[in-house]
């Protein structure tokens, strides 16, 4: 382990030398269409280091696009996003990855066949480095990577209260413990900034609040900057620092819970005034 | 250059030099490319309604050609073998859905199409045993498919036509028309249709997935039972068949597995430039026998290009 | 009862990660090995070996190059019989362009030629997925069939047009050709297999086998969690295609002796793509007890009637060997989608509990 010092360092940098409130992301002036659809028009916002970003809307306001833009799945067409003072407009998923940029899913995108602990150490598999030569060896360098990321996914598995589900598959698991799980391999690529796509979709009360319990302690634990999309406003208030509002692919509102919650704008849109 | 002028010149030239040569390979091409458009139709119809990949539509036109000939052989007439192995092919429909579908309901593609494999040398085993593993000849003329040909004289050359050849473009293209007025008109056709386009829709509106896979499997059966008739009198009747079946499947590719006009075209396209690609430049240049490979290469260029088939919808990816 | 597992603690990861965390299994593989590696070269037949033993080894290897392409990174492999025939013609060359070559090593070399190949033609899965990736590895098998038979070079100029196997010798002793003994060969074939399959569970387990099973089952997922795809189906293809050509070498050389271009048709394909179904996709076991029954099944077929005082001929053997294998692929299918593997995973279960189910 000691020959490999800086492995983490490399690959995904912790974002230690952005300092916690400044700035660790820019979307600027952002359009995405299909074909001639336009998912998204002009949209710009940041996120800052150390807080919990919500993205909200009614259905089909371009939210999941958002994700999809930040993460590199789409190219967007025009704008361009700065991350960690980096620009750049297209970029492969695995890039993204690589810059510290982790997400779930709306509906749930776990390896069905592998159990909960595969599933969460292939959420590491970027920051594996050991030869397919060492690997058919097994015992030796590959082993001792292997135990070492272990550990890191025990840790996860510990904190996520799954331990009794480690070697079940993951198809066979209630979907709100895969909806743990998927956070769980999110984690375990270390992110700094952690993207969550409605993570409490589909739960019931207990549920959601385990998995609120969850985020607030990944955020405040690990220090790991949240941006989520979330449709119970409940939760949305309760656990954001600041919010911004899509509509129809147009950002209508950005601000505190407090302030968007009383903008008219917003209020329109969730009540359906006609445009 | 010398190599270059033989690729990319002589084969032009040799063509327009025996123009009635052409013409009769590409008629040769046609005749083939008919033979795949038919398997591979049974194919998208299946496909269509069930998203099954069925690998042994191939060995279905073996089988009905098989049953037809043996029960001639038994010594039942012609014209009373058909009927009887459309009833065979009829029960082999049944007995796949009962036996194969109805338990591997909601199980994934792969272990569909593997079974569908399972299906192709279970079908291979049946007809060796019961009619035996050697060639057998179709009969052509007892079904009353005339066996002359024409000469024909275009650009001073000539060309000669099967008759049984045209015939069996003439068959395939009653059979494809008299399947889309069924398709697009019958009851039953639209209701095959919407199970194609979304499954518990077409389920929640009171169609029954037994009957309907039974009659896809039964069509995909009578169009097996034309194939082998028309094949088996250019080719005669053997398990050799199948591995000529397989050629169905850069059709589909080419044209999209859920396409008719794209099966119909993909198989036309196949069976002509295989043809002409093998007489000018396989024989010539690379020794001969390229159609075994041809079309799968072919198909495999366009698909680098356009991944969903030229006839297949363009595929977003959604997380 | 004898499955025991209760007092056996993990106390370390270390422990957690042995080949066998379980004692009974690492038991019952020793007794394996002591069977294969003595108890038949003192008891089998010559028959036995070259009827049973060295096509089952052999068959497995090539099962287990299919599985992990197609179980274990899920890309669906038609072409195997042709990627076991470049290994063979590449490892015929080596040998009669170098003939001092140690013949394992001509071997060793010759999956290299097929995993090129193979990658080669695995670059279609970047842009080509599920059913549609088929016609790439049938493009490669009949593509590949037809090269065997066209370019001469190949099988230097042989009037017959079929390769013949020298005879070659390592520590003195013949191991292929004609004069090679048939317990030889197979000392070479169960060697080679073991030694193969060592390194195969090694990194199916690992960071690689993780990253197969997970573009597997949701390829887009696995980009998302940073998999680079490309590299993770080529690497698929890349060790798939080295341990079939492997098989295929060994199939021409420590079996059959000689070989045309049709040995490599894609009925081989099949045959390989059947072990791998029975015996369980996404397994490493599985494939040796597929090729057992699909080896085994003619045999039986054609001796146990005959006990009966039922007289059946070769033909009928072959014509029941097929339908009763197809049947036998979709009742898997149906009972056990994961095969002859998941049986005995769930017998060990059963032992491991047995006598106290509750």
């Amino acid at each position: 382990m000691n020959a490999h010092p800086d492995h983490h360092v490399i690959v995904a940098p912790p974002g230690d030398d952005i300092a916690k409130g400044d700035l660790l992301m820019e979307v600027k002036n952002v359009s995405l269409a299909f074909g001639g659809v336009k998912a998204i028009t002009d949209i710009s916002f940041d996120v800052r280091k150390g807080e919990i970003r919500a993205i909200i809307g009614p259905n089909g306001a371009g939210k999941t696009s958002m994700l999809n833009v930040i993460n590199g799945f789409y190219t967007p067409q025009v704008g361009t996003i700065t991350f960690r003072g980096q620009e750049r407009r297209a970029m492969k998923p695995h890039h993204a990855v690589r810059q510290g940029i982790a997400r779930t899913f709306q509906n749930v995108a776990l390896f069905k066949g592998m159990s909960t602990l595969d599933n969460i150490m292939a959420g590491r598999s970027v920051l594996m480095k050991r030869s397919i030569g060492w690997q058919m060896l097994w015992h030796g360098p590959a082993l001792a990577e292997e135990i070492e990321h272990r550990e890191k996914v025990e840790e996860i598995i510990d904190f996520l209260e799954i331990e009794h589900i480690r070697r079940t598959p993951v198809g066979k698991l209630p979907y709100g413990l895969q909806k743990r799980v998927e956070l769980g391999r999110a984690l375990a690529m270390e992110p700094s900034l952690l993207l969550l796509d409605e993570p409490m979709a589909g739960m019931n009360l207990e549920e959601k609040e385990d998995m609120s319990r969850f985020i607030l302690d990944v955020n405040q634990q690990r220090g790991t900057t949240i941006a989520l999309i979330e449709h119970d406003m409940g939760v949305v208030m309760d656990l954001s620092d600041r919010v911004v509002v899509l509509d129809y692919g147009k950002k209508i509102a950005d601000g505190a819970p407090d302030e968007v919650k009383n903008n008219q704008a917003v209020i329109d849109a969730y009540l359906g005034v006609p445009h | 250059m010398e190599s270059l002028h033989s690729i990319f010149v002589a084969p032009f030239a040799d063509m327009f030099a025996a123009p009635d040569f052409f013409l009769q390979v590409v008629w040769e091409g046609l005749v083939s490319g008919v033979l795949y458009a038919l398997i591979a139709l049974g194919f998208v119809l299946i496909y269509k309604s069930s998203r099954i990949f069925n690998f042994a539509q191939g060995i279905m036109v073996v089988f009905a050609a098989l049953t037809l000939v043996g029960l001639h052989e038994r010594g039942v007439p012609a014209l009373l073998a058909v009927p009887l192995t459309l009833v065979v092919m009829f029960f082999l429909a049944v007995a796949i859905e009962r036996v194969v579908l109805r338990p591997l309901v909601n199980q994934p593609d792969i272990i569909l199409f593997m079974a569908t494999i399972g299906v192709t040398l279970f079908l291979i085993g049946l007809g060796e045993t019961i009619f035996g593993g050697e060639n057998k000849v179709m009969i052509t003329s007892e079904l009353g498919i005339p066996t002359g040909s024409w000469i024909m004289e275009p650009f001073g050359g000539f060309v000669s036509i099967e008759q049984k050849d045209v015939t069996a473009v003439v068959g395939a293209v009653i059979l494809v028309v008299a399947l889309l007025v069924f398709l697009n008109k019958s009851k039953m056709g639209r209701a095959i249709r919407a199970l194609g386009d979304d499954h518990q829709a077409a389920l929640s509106v009171g169609i029954s997935l037994s009957t309907i896979w039974v009659l896809v499997w039964f069509i995909a059966g009578i169009i097996a039972l034309a194939t082998g008739i028309v094949w088996g009198a250019r080719a005669g009747v053997s398990f050799a068949l199948e591995v000529i079946a397989l050629k169905a499947l850069p059709v589909l590719m080419l044209g999209g597995l859920e396409s008719v006009t794209g099966a119909i075209v993909g198989g036309l396209a196949i069976g002509i430039l295989e043809k002409v690609f093998e007489i000018y430049w396989g024989q010539p240049l690379l020794g001969g026998n390229t159609e075994a490979w041809f079309a799968y290469m072919l198909a495999l260029l366009v698909l680098l290009v356009r991944p969903q088939g030229l006839f297949g919808e363009k595929i977003i990816e959604r997380v | 009862m004898f499955y025991r597992v209760a007092g056996q603690y993990k106390t370390s990861y270390q422990a957690d990660y042995a080949l066998f965390p379980v004692k009974q299994d690492a038991l019952l593989l020793a007794l394996i090995l002591v069977v294969a590696f003595v108890v038949f070269p003192l008891t089998a037949s010559d028959f036995m070996f070259r009827a049973l033993l060295i096509p089952v080894l052999i068959y497995a290897l090539a099962a287990l190059g299919l599985n992990i392409l197609t179980g274990y990174a899920g890309q669906l492999s038609l072409g195997t019989g042709a990627f076991m025939g470049v290994g063979a013609y590449a490892c015929y060359k080596l040998v009669t362009i170098f003939p001092e070559l140690n013949i394992i090593v001509a071997i060793a070399l010759s999956g290299f030629f097929s995993a090129a190949v193979g990658v080669a033609f695995g670059l279609p899965s970047l842009r080509i997925k599920g059913f549609y990736l088929a016609i790439a590895t049938l493009a490669a098998q009949f593509f590949l069939v037809w090269l065997f038979q066209k370019w001469a070079w190949l099988y230097n100029y042989n009037a017959s047009g079929a390769i013949q196997v020298p005879n070659t010798q390592m520590f003195g002793v013949t191991v292929t050709g004609a004069r090679a003994s048939a317990m030889s060969q197979y000392f070479v074939v169960l060697s080679v297999v073991c030694i193969v399959t060592f390194l195969a569970i090694n990194i199916t387990r690992g960071r690689i086998g993780r990253t197969w099973k997970a573009v597997r089952d949701m390829d887009i997922a696995a980009e998302l969690v940073g998999i680079n795809l490309m590299k993770a189906k080529l690497s698929a293809f890349f060790v798939s295609s080295y341990i079939v050509g492997i098989a295929g070498a060994l199939f021409v050389f420590l079996w059959r002796g000689a070989a045309e271009a049709d040995l490599f048709d894609i009925q081989l394909s099949f045959r390989v793509l059947f072990i791998a179904i029975i015996g369980g996709l996404g397994s490493i076991l599985g494939n040796y007890l597929g090729a057992l029954l699909i080896v085994a099944l003619p045999v039986i077929i054609g001796t146990v009637p005959a006990l009966f005082g039922l007289p059946i001929s070769s033909a009928m053997v072959e014509h029941l060997n097929t339908m009763i294998i197809g049947a036998l692929i979709i009742g898997f299918l149906i009972v056990e989608p994961h095969g002859l593997a998941r049986f005995w995973a769930v017998i060990r279960e059963k032992l491991i509990i047995w006598p106290f189910p509750h």
